[in-house]
């Protein structure tokens, strides 16, 4: 076989029938496996790289399966890069293919030629540059263990023209091992049993590493045992279903009122699956000081990297949680909880008028079953999201958590829609992010992709917006973004359906009467420029720095 | 508390795996203050002995950080305690009549061996740890150094003890 081949059977063998992607002259011999295998591995074109890679993203997000992205030497390779950032800064399982020139032309500054692996070192688990067709299979093989095992995140194999062409037996036996990346989950936690069992408010912090772990159950249980309120990161929501008695929602810098305060007031934190990321922790110094932090996480470098907790408890969360539940005793807490009530009282508002994101939000929640998949791109949309809409089954939030990359969004809709059996998928975007990469609506249409495209417009860059409205005396410097772009039009152009609306009504008679989800609609919500994400802890502060109004 | 500290460690014995890393180092913005790498007896694996300065966060974050790239099979941390460490140097002196047997006694002293010589200059070696060679380095200032090459420490573990056999940390 050849090494194109061989790729596409190991591909086929690690069990992938989808891949995203966009060819070039590098891989025009992957190419023509894929159109010969075409019945056995289905590839998605998109109309950019970085469409495709957000696509891979997307569908690795909802399926919990690596999400594999092709792309051609050089600018092709250039175009992924924000894509594997993206992956890395959120544990995302991507592998990215990407061609390069033979072998004998490497180093010469060939044409479309980039050391892409070197580029790429430090946004992923691992990389490979494959010059021996003999070792393919197993670099294959290994990369798909290293991205899907321990902490996730993506993997990089660069694949010159001349280990494509050149041929070797396929045995599918290459053996591969990786070294300990998954502890046990046999840690020592006696500590953390007595500390639990001493605490009178405790407060469970989930990130994406329960959603990795599939372990919002066993977070459920322990919450219930110890009746301790449970805040999310960002990256945590939707890893237990918003109904859950004791969920709060988002905590941190945009987080909700009460998660927030709860955490700020908890002498206990359950720090589960999170890195203490900046915009969730405000001052990280102070943050352990206050109350006994328990931190576990399946990657021994995120314990103690930002926040020094009192116990580190390295494992599989999943296993950790359980014998957590099986040796501390039941609590009560009856005085926190009725703290957490009077907390949960606080409200921050929105003032302009009833056609706001929250309204917005919110009937779009009440028109979609609880399997929909909900993107998003960056900004204050994404706030609005994640502290509004209400999510039930874990996997259906895809956002660009750590990297915040705006633009996100087109591409993990599609990837997440294709994921999700093509169910109707919803977009919740801005007209700032949508115009970053809004090429791949050209993708939704030709995929026939029943997305909800649904722009938050308000003619700025609303998060920056509001941050020059705090910080920089409304010196609004190139957020105001003068386009008279007709996103309804723009739509129609691509081929797809273009609604506005301007008023709840409008949007209620769109989504219930005019979508027909034959394929991607846009709805262009004109909303208030001033509008603001709300509560906000400035960055490095803390819950007594609140603004709720 | 800032101090000097040094991470021995056994890597795949491939291109790039170096980069990887030095890159480490630099994206997780720690500094590197010497590095030293060459094959062990197994052609299939390098070792590479790295000093940087910084505080216990820094010591625990390098070590666990190195441990999750997938060529670096094993991390140890070597302090003074536990540890022999050497660094090799080539120091090239200008020299004169009245100063030549200066500069030999010094290098007896030292335990070097000088390499190179005309009526201008005299190459020498000398080995021994970092302390020493930057007394020697000073010592010879007075001379006039024309360059200096050092190799940067490496060091192993005392005892009967070696890389492998030492338990990962916790």
């Amino acid at each position: 076989m050849t090494g194109a081949q061989i790729l596409v059977e190991e591909l086929i063998n690690q069990g992938v029938d989808t891949v995203f992607g966009y060819p070039g002259g590098q891989v025009l011999n992957i190419y023509d496996e894929l159109y010969k295998n075409a019945h056995r591995i289905k590839h998605i074109l998109t109309a950019h790289e970085q469409g495709a890679v957000h696509a891979a993203d997307g569908y690795a997000r909802v399926l919990d399966k690596p999400g594999v992205v092709i792309a051609t030497s050089g600018p092709g390779a250039t175009n992924l890069v924000t894509g594997i950032a993206n992956a890395y800064l959120d544990s995302i399982p991507v592998i990215a293919i990407t061609g390069n020139v033979s072998t004998e032309l490497l180093g010469r500054d060939s044409f479309q030629e980039v050391d892409i692996v070197g580029i790429t070192q430090p946004i992923v688990k691992h990389n490979y540059i494959v010059r021996d067709v003999a070792d393919l299979e197993r670099i294959i093989k290994e990369a798909f263990l290293i991205a899907n095992t321990g902490r996730k995140g993506p993997v990089l194999i660069d694949l010159p023209k001349s280990v494509q062409v050149s041929e070797w037996e396929y045995k599918n036996e290459a053996k591969v091992s990786v070294k300990n990346l998954v502890p046990s989950g046999n840690c020592d936690i006696s500590e953390a049993v007595e500390a639990i069992k001493r605490s009178k408010r405790p407060f469970i912090y989930c990130g994406g590493g329960v959603s990795a772990a599939g372990a919002g159950e066993e977070i459920m249980a322990l919450s219930r045992k110890l009746s301790a309120p449970v805040g999310l990161s960002m990256m945590g929501i939707s890893s237990i279903p918003h109904s859950f008695e004791y969920n709060l929602g988002m905590c941190g810098m945009h987080g909700r009122y009460a998660s927030s305060a709860a955490q700020a007031n908890a002498d206990l934190i359950i720090a589960a699956g999170v890195r203490f990321s900046d915009r969730a922790t405000g001052n990280t110094r102070e943050y352990s000081k206050r109350c006994t932090v328990i931190h576990i996480d399946i990657d021994a470098s995120e314990i103690g990297k930002n926040v020094s907790p009192k116990i580190g408890l390295c494992g599989d969360i999943k296993t950790v949680i359980k014998r957590l539940i099986n040796e501390v005793p039941e609590q009560k807490n009856a005085q926190w909880l009725k703290d957490i009530e009077e907390f949960k009282a606080v409200e921050t508002g929105f003032t302009n008028g009833s056609f706001n994101p929250k309204n917005i939000i919110n009937l779009i929640n009440s028109s979609f079953d609880e399997d929909t998949v909900v993107a998003t791109d960056v900004g204050q949309h994404q706030m609005w999201v994640a502290q509004h809409y209400r999510f039930e089954k874990s996997r259906r939030l895809l956002t660009s958590g750590g990297l915040g990359t705006m633009g996100f969004g087109m591409g993990a809709a599609i990837g997440g829609c294709i994921a999700n059996d093509r169910k109707p998928t919803v977009l919740f975007t801005s007209d700032g992010s949508f115009g970053m990469n809004l090429i791949e609506m050209a993708t939704a249409v030709s995929n026939n992709l029943p997305l909800v495209v649904v722009v938050l417009n308000n003619g700025t860059l609303g998060m920056v917006r509001q941050w020059q409205t705090a910080f920089f005396e409304k010196r609004y410097s190139n957020t105001t973004l003068d386009r008279k772009t007709d996103f309804p039009l723009l739509a129609k152009a691509f081929g797809a359906k273009g609604y506005s609306a301007e008023t709840l009504e409008q949007l209620r008679d769109i989504v219930e009467n005019k979508l027909d989800f034959n394929g991607p609609s846009l709805i262009d919500c004109k909303i208030d420029k001033d509008e603001r994400v709300l509560p906000f802890i400035p960055p490095g502060g803390s819950i007594k720095d609140i603004v709720l109004n | 508390m800032k101090e000097k500290f040094t991470v021995s460690l056994i890597v795949s014995n491939h291109f790039g795996v170096l980069n990887r890393v030095s890159g480490l180092y630099s994206k997780r913005n720690y500094n590197i203050d010497s590095l030293a790498v060459g094959v062990t007896e197994n052609p299939e694996y390098s070792r590479i002995t790295i000093v940087s300065t910084g505080d216990d966060y820094m010591k625990e974050q390098v070590v666990k950080q190195l441990e999750k790239l997938h060529d670096v099979k094993k991390v140890v941390l070597l302090d003074r305690e536990n540890s022999i460490g050497v660094e090799h140097m080539l120091i090239k002196l200008r020299i004169t009549e009245e100063a030549k047997p200066q500069i030999s006694g010094l290098v007896v002293e030292y335990g070097g061996n000088i390499l190179d010589f005309s009526n201008e200059f005299v190459t020498a070696e000398i080995t021994g740890s970092s302390e020493k060679i930057d007394n020697f380095i000073e010592e010879a200032r007075k001379f006039g150094i024309l360059e200096v090459c050092r190799s940067g420490l490496i060091a192993m573990i005392h005892g009967t003890e070696n890389i492998m056999s030492v338990n990962d940390i916790e």
